[in-house]
């Protein structure tokens, strides 16, 4: 599925993953392909993309996440 | 005949000049490439951002939230931006003069002005407009020199919490807007209360799971929204006073260029002249001599 985490400032990432995990208010939330629409807001915390066996981390301040129809967008604000 | 000594000396100044704009003129391009990157960079956040809120809005009602509510009081915050040096065309002048304007036609209204660069601030310094609560932001101009979206959230925190303190009841955000490198588009916008989000008949009916439900997301959002707005402002200030400065040197150096030509051809014309006078002098001598 595509992946975008974007901060006001800059793109962090852009680009296909396998699994995503996000840090939402009420614990992580992990997201594979073919998740329902969602959207959740996000607490300070760590994003992990993961891609076949590269797995990347992302620190963010809080936000919000955004899921449907295998696009994922991560706003880091 | 003017003296040419006199004129060199004015050929070198407009000389001098020209290379001064022309630098700046270098400077501010180089600048502008920056901020361009830089609003085109927040904006597809910024379009991201309004269909979530857009999304999440739909059926919630959002008039609880502390920042949506109205109050019956006058006072008005303008939060007015501009840039901390001059040279810039008409940049900084409109800002202040569409703030004049505002308070002028609004006498009703109890009008302060929290001033985001360094000119603002000079030009309404000797009226009592300037907004000195001790709760609103400090020294607000430095912002521009280390532009960053954690400078502008600690700006934009101080003025939420004065709002909730009731510091202002009203805000307004002025500032120029980018369109290109020449052309700046004054804006005037409601900042504070947030204005109900108005629901567009097209959006998607896409059935989101909200976690961990609509309004807590919502309320999460709606601070989120000042401060991409605020920031939003501050990006588009910075590329229109780099873009402002650099057609106006421009237009500088161009000048310069002309006023140059011109007074090199009236150089060589009294130079000439003084030439075709001393030959005159030299064979009327000759002819007096030679009876």
């Amino acid at each position: 599925m595509e992946v975008q985490i974007i901060s006001p400032d800059k793109m962090l990432f852009n680009g296909e993953a396998t699994l995503v995990v996000v840090p939402c208010t009420d614990g992580q939330i992990g997201i594979l392909n073919n998740h329902a629409p969602l959207v959740s807001s996000l607490v300070k915390g760590v994003v992990k993309v993961k891609n076949e066996d590269k797995e990347e981390f992302y620190d963010i301040p809080g936000g919000v996440v955004e899921v449907s129809s295998n696009k994922v967008t991560v706003l880091a604000s | 005949m003017a003296n040419l000594k006199e004129i060199r000396t004015r050929i070198s100044s407009v000389e001098s000049t020209m290379q001064i704009t022309s630098a700046m003129k270098m400077v501010s391009a180089a600048k502008l490439k920056r901020a361009q990157d830089a609003i085109t960079q927040m904006r597809p956040f910024a379009k991201k951002f309004n269909d979530i809120l857009l999304n999440v809005s739909g059926s919630v009602d959002g008039g609880e939230h502390p920042l949506m509510k109205k109050s019956n009081g006058n006072k008005v915050l303008l939060i007015a931006f501009s840039s901390n040096r001059g040279l810039c065309g008409g940049f900084n002048s409109n800002v202040i003069k569409e703030v004049k304007r505002i308070v002028q036609e609004n006498p009703d209204k109890e009008y302060s002005i929290l001033p985001i660069g360094k000119k603002v601030y000079d030009a309404f310094k000797k009226s009592s407009l300037i907004n000195t609560n001790e709760n609103l932001p400090k020294e607000c101009e430095k912002i521009w020199d280390n532009l960053s979206y954690e400078n502008a959230v600690e700006i934009i925190l101080d003025i939420i919490s004065s709002f909730q303190k009731e510091v202002f009841d009203e805000s307004y955000i002025i500032y120029n807007s980018f369109k290109n490198a020449a052309i700046q588009k004054l804006t005037n916008e409601k900042f504070l209360p947030v204005e109900p989000i108005e629901e567009s008949t097209d959006a998607k009916t896409v059935d989101y799971i909200f976690e961990p439900n609509q309004e807590e997301i919502l309320n999460e959002l709606i601070p989120n929204s000042l401060k991409i707005k605020f920031y939003k402002a501050l990006l588009d200030s910075f590329a229109s006073e780099h873009g402002a400065r650099m057609t106006a040197m421009h237009k500088a150096t161009d000048n310069a260029t002309e006023m140059k030509k011109e007074l090199t051809l009236f150089y060589n014309k009294a130079r000439q002249a003084s030439i075709t006078s001393e030959i005159l002098e030299i064979v009327a001598g000759a002819e007096a001599l030679g009876g």
